[in-house]
């Protein structure tokens, strides 16, 4: 719940359908567009097992655009990548037949980039756009406590450099009614281009400006950003080559009937396909991808899943599957903070997962949860120097801890034995509401069933097991729970 | 005494009720860096009988002499008053439907706990920010729109407002004021001391290490002066710098404690502030998340506002910048407490704060359903049940899941074996249920209970009037015949009369079988719907001795007259006596007992019910008016009045029953 990333694809038919139809926040230097024909977008999805063929053959009927004679066209994966031009994830003005070539070569094959491993499921082919160099400009709008910065240079593209040093801005409060003025955004902004396109820029600003307050963006970047006016400049071609937003999630009751309809078939221009499926909306949900290389493993999507079906609140990332630390942490907070003494201890690379667990879950909720982390944990081969849980946890507000613990310990019971083979030293630190009785449970329940475990209360500083667990440091020399 | 109740002892419910009046006004008003103080007054918005009950009690245990809850504010609301405690006795707060009428009614109040859900919130603050009274607003909610926050926080900076939230569990300021939740429960605020002021000003941006904060605080030092969580969202109404101010500017406070973390810039304002001299008492900060920079890939931490955009927002930056500026940073979070103790005892050993001498603070009272769960008392139940479960993550019929009973697919005979018997009967006795539910689902639009449901139907009336005015005619006469026809039949065979006898007795006593005659059907021409429970009841049923039963009774009384065969009821009625003492499930006892509730009743009124409502279907979709019967239908005699006659006998007409 927060700002999250979308497909390039999605950006681009939320801006298409909304440029012309969301309501003008600034009367425009221009008279009204029409509205955009529907943005010829071909969305290609690989899922894992798929044979690419099939999938680009199912495309030419899909996107007939495609065939097109003597079109061409750009591809490039849509998977939330950076800088993919200078990556060489980007082929441009190639015949449909090159293009398609060049993403059946790509699609799902394990790629590095930057340093993050992934593959390659989701492509954008688009038509290709003749343009001159100088018609290309570089546009980023993104929100801050005062308002939303506008940051616009003339010279855009591949090769945008420093836009932080170079881009003219312009902070936009928040009270729309203080939109700045025509006159305004011309001389702050578009000091270095022709004043022949103010007019027809001025209006597009201000049009994208105003898709991005209606559909509650948080983030917008167009480089480059093409505008090709017409010859008494009027009105322009604009194109957005290429796009990365971040829409805000939780504004979905707000938002979600806007973006689904840009994303609807028929905005699409596409056959409206006798699915049965029924949306609430006019088109799909907004979807949120998973950032590159982040695809969940079927355990986070478990939890995930679990997440959505309560009020509590269930997380699990694994970091490294293979690490020998692990945490079974209650609390948004408190978990991050185990994870930072974890890593400031010096064992970041051995931290093998992070994940939290709060807002009174029930028993049997905890036990998956508990169950889940466990099951991961001991997948893993034996480590000679064993392994380290943290069964931790702030000062709870109402959850009751006796209650959750019985979650914790019903996994407990479950893997006892592998956790005895796997030497894991388990270090419970936990207070809050009944917190003695949850304690004296779970330290009854270690030594019944001789695991190796030290269990502390509230006298233990939150994340303070961490050092000692993993440097031996109990500087306050503080007792175990019962002691 | 006639009227004494057994929770009281004696006094009534409402010799319990405490009732409070406005608090005088503060002599001055409140400094404008005193957000709360004894005197706060505020309103909850919204239905949250806990959180209110949380902030009563800690008025209570601070030794408030009023509450510091004036009332509620609650839109979808239906009731007037909502019943609290103020320690051991009651109090009752006033719950206002519109802002406008809570405003009014109490112009002391000054502050609103806002719980609204992030869809509302914005709206509902909005609308509170419009009342010039209000000087604080704590949002609870999460999942608020960031442009909505930013719009809220824009608007409140204009009126001079100040937010604490969204996403937040709230703050607390020891002896004078709590927000909804913040602190825990009463056993944490007592533990962490919470109850009396102490010289330590905190913020922090996430709610739940507010109570790390609370006993840290409690354990180092002489405890909370005042503690606020900011909320974890992106864009929190105000941050740690408008608090610390406010802190620096309280003679009272001595020491600030910052709790930050990665994302976002707020840290840097507050290291400005001290650079230029604006703050000045020592500040004890650290900046939570410091592991994100190790990770590879983006990890989203709990909060939304937890993330990254630059270097400048990592933990780690923000740690360093702080400890450059002078605060004390210690080197990971859990020296915190040290770093934090010391820089209380050096305050101490310089004579800036001196530790006052702790006061005991009320009992209160342990929350019956709290206690409950602890397991430390108990009380008898006034109901118990032992045919259905709703609580656990299934629904049970008598212990058997939901989900089994349509895995095993046992039926409507199956589910009525459970919740009618609390056991699995055979399969052939479910389908015997079935098969009766199915016989006596209808008998046409003529029968007394048909009429009246349909006459009710055509009187405009509801589905449920309309199907209860025909089930309130089965009775003795009308559908009865079952549960007659089962207690005659099994007492005759019990007491080992043959059925000549019992028939002959039946005449001597001038009383008719039950279940035996039909209008129109013979031994020549039979019901079908008899033949066909006979054939099930024969093949299937274990033992049917009291059906061999009725069959010769009957033979007894054809052979006076054709039609007085065994008739559906009848053959119904003995079968399931069977079906009761025989399928093994029932002792003995169990099956009277059954039959003596009126468990044949039962099983007619659930069949008889599919007619009624088809009948009632059957004149709607027929769209049927009002009925009135013909006068020429009705015989009309009046007693004369002008004849003379003993009072209540005038003239009147005797008609022989």
């Amino acid at each position: 719940m927060a700002a999250k990333s979308i497909l390039e694809a999605d950006g681009k038919a939320i801006l298409s359908y909304h440029l012309t139809r969301s309501k003008p926040i600034a009367p425009s230097p221009l008279p009204p567009p029409p509205h955009n024909s529907p943005p010829k977008l071909a969305s290609l999805h690989f899922p894992a097992g798929c044979n690419p063929s099939a999938i680009l053959d199912a495309a030419e009927t899909t996107y007939p655009f495609l065939l097109t004679p003597r079109a061409r066209f750009v591809a490039k994966p849509d998977q939330l990548i950076k800088r993919r031009g200078k990556l060489g994830l980007l082929t441009l003005n190639k015949p449909w037949a090159e293009a398609r070539k060049w993403v059946e070569e790509r699609a799902c094959k394990e790629t590095d980039v930057e340093g993050v491993t992934g593959i390659l499921r989701n492509f954008l082919v688009e038509p290709f756009v003749p343009h001159k160099g100088e018609e290309e400009y570089y546009i980023n709008i993104h929100s801050v406590r005062e308002g939303d910065w506008i940051l616009f240079t003339h010279e855009g593209g591949v090769d945008v450099g420093d836009v932080d040093a170079k881009a003219e801005r312009l902070l936009v409060g928040i009270d729309l009614s203080e939109y700045p003025s025509n006159e305004t955004i011309a001389a702050t902004l578009l000091k270095n281009v022709p004043s022949g396109v103010h007019n027809v820029l001025v209006d597009f600003i201000t049009r994208l400006y105003g898709v991005y307050v209606d559909c509650q963006f948080t983030y917008l970047e167009i480089n480059p950003l093409v505008v090709i006016p017409n010859e008494d400049k009027t009105s322009a071609e604009v194109h957005f080559l290429d796009l990365a937003a971040k829409l805000d999630q939780t504004a979905e009751f707000e938002c979600g009937a806007k973006w689904a309809i840009a994303r609807s078939a028929q905005s699409l221009g596409l056959a409206s396909t006798s699915s049965d499926k029924i949306n609430i909306d006019a088109g799909p949900p907004m979807e949120f991808p998973a950032p590159f290389g982040r695809e969940l493993s079927p355990e986070e999507a478990y939890i995930a899943s679990l997440d959505a079906k309560t009020g509590a609140s269930l997380k699990l990332t694994v970091l490294n599957a293979n690490g020998r630390i692990w945490t079974l942490v209650a609390g948004g907070g408190a978990s991050v903070v185990y994870a930072d003494a974890i890593a400031s201890a010096g064992f970041a690379s051995e931290l093998a997962n992070y994940g939290e667990y709060s807002g009174a879950p029930t028993e049997t909720q905890t036990y998956h949860y508990a169950r889940t982390v466990l099951d991961l944990m001991l997948r893993g081969p034996i480590h000679p120097n064993g392994k380290v849980l943290f069964i931790g946890g702030g000062i709870a507000n109402f959850t009751n801890v006796a209650s959750t613990f019985k979650g914790v310990i019903r996994a407990l019971r479950e893997f006892a034995q592998v956790l005895i083979e796997h030497k894991v030293q388990i270090w419970v630190r936990r207070a809050g509401p009944n917190y003695q009785e949850g304690l004296k449970n779970i330290k009854a329940v270690g030594q019944e069933l001789q695991l190796n475990m030290k269990v502390y209360g509230p006298e233990m500083h939150v994340s303070g097991i961490v050092p000692i667990a993993l440097l031996s440091k109990n500087p306050g020399n503080i007792k175990e729970y019962g002691a | 005494m006639a009227t004494l109740s057994p929770t009281t002892g004696g006094a009534s419910a409402n010799d319990n009720i405490r009732r409070f009046t406005a608090p005088s006004r503060p002599r001055s008003p409140p400094a404008e860096h005193t957000l709360f103080h004894p005197k706060t007054r505020a309103f909850i918005y919204g239905l949250q009988p806990r959180a209110c009950q949380g902030m009563l009690d800690f008025d209570f245990i601070c030794r408030r002499t009023t509450p510091s809850v004036a009332g509620i504010i609650y839109p979808f609301g239906g009731q007037f008053v909502s019943k609290m405690y103020w320690g051991t006795s009651e109090t009752l707060l006033p719950v206002y439907h519109s802002v406008e009428k809570a405003m009014e009614k109490h112009p002391d109040v000054d502050t609103i706990v806002n719980f609204a859900s992030s869809r509302s919130v914005y709206g509902s603050t909005m609308e509170l920010m419009n009342h010039s009274q209000v000087r604080t607003i704590a949002i609870i909610a999460e999942g608020v729109p960031e442009r909505r926050a930013r719009e809220i926080l824009h608007y409140a900076q204009k009126k001079g407002i100040t937010i604490i939230g969204p996403a937040t569990v709230g703050g607390i300021k020891p002896g004078s004021f709590k927000i909804g939740n913040t602190g825990g429960m009463m056993d944490n605020i007592v533990a962490s001391k919470l109850y009396r002021k102490g010289s330590v000003g905190y913020v922090s941006k996430s709610g739940g290490m507010s109570n790390e904060l609370n006993n840290i605080l409690a354990q180092v030092s002489n405890g909370v002066y005042e503690g606020v969580a900011i909320g974890g969202d992106r864009y929190p109404g105000t941050t740690f710098i408008d608090h610390l101010l406010r802190y620096q500017a309280d003679p009272e406070c001595k020491i600030l404690v910052l709790l930050g973390e990665v994302g976002g810039v707020e840290e840097y304002r507050v290291i400005e502030a001290v650079k230029n001299g604006q703050i000045t008492k020592p500040i004890v900060a650290w900046a939570i998340g410091t592991c994100a920079s190790m990770f590879t890939t983006e990890v989203q931490f709990g909060h939304a506002g937890s993330f990254a955009n630059s270097q400048l927002e990592t933990a780690k930056a923000k740690n360093r910048a702080m400890r450059d500026a002078g605060f004390f940073v210690p080197d990971t979070f859990e020296e915190f407490p040290d770093v934090l103790g010391r820089v209380y005892q050096n305050l101490v050993a310089k004579g800036v704060i001196v530790p006052q001498p702790e006061p005991e603070p009320p009992k209160i009272p342990i929350d019956y359903s709290w206690a409950q769960e602890l397991g430390l008392i108990r009380k008898p139940a006034a109901f118990i049940s032992t045919i259905s479960d709703d609580r656990g993550q299934e629904l049970l019929y008598a212990g058997m899941p939901i989900s089994d009973v349509f895995k095993e697919d046992i039926g409507i005979g199956g589910v009525m074996s459970l919740l009618w018997f609390r056991r699995r009967l055979p399969e052939y006795a479910s389908k015997f249920l079935e098969m009766v539910l199915m016989l006596t689902a209808d008998h046409g639009p003529a029968v007394s209970g048909a009429m009246n449901t349909i006459i009710t139907t055509r009187a405009g009336k509801d589905l449920i009037s309309a199907l209860v005015s025909g089930l309130l005619t089965i009775g003795e006469r009308f559908g009865g015949a079952l549960d007659g026809a089962a207690a005659e039949f099994t007492n005759a065979f019990d007491k080992g009369l043959s059925p000549r006898d019992f028939v002959d007795t039946m005449r001597k006593q001038n009383k008719l079988i039950p279940g035996i005659g039909h209008k129109v059907k013979s031994r020549n021409n039979p019901d079908l719907r008899v033949e066909l429970v006979k054939e099930f009841v024969k093949k299937r049923f274990p033992s049917h001795k009291l059906l061999d039963y009725a069959l010769a009774v009957e033979s007894v009384t054809t052979s006076k007259k054709d039609n007085l065969i065994l008739n559906v009821d009848g053959c119904v009625a003995v079968c399931f006596v069977d079906l009761l003492r025989n399928c093994g499930a029932f002792t003995p006892e169990e099956a009277e007992d059954y039959l003596r509730m009126g468990v044949l009743n039962g099983l007619f009124v659930l069949g008889r019910s599919i007619g009624l409502i088809a009948h009632y279907l059957d004149q709607k979709r027929l769209r049927t008016g009002l009925y009135r019967h013909p006068w020429d239908d009705i015989t009309y005699l009046l007693p004369n009045l002008s004849s003379s006659g003993a009072p209540g006998n005038e003239g009147r007409v005797e008609v022989s029953m």
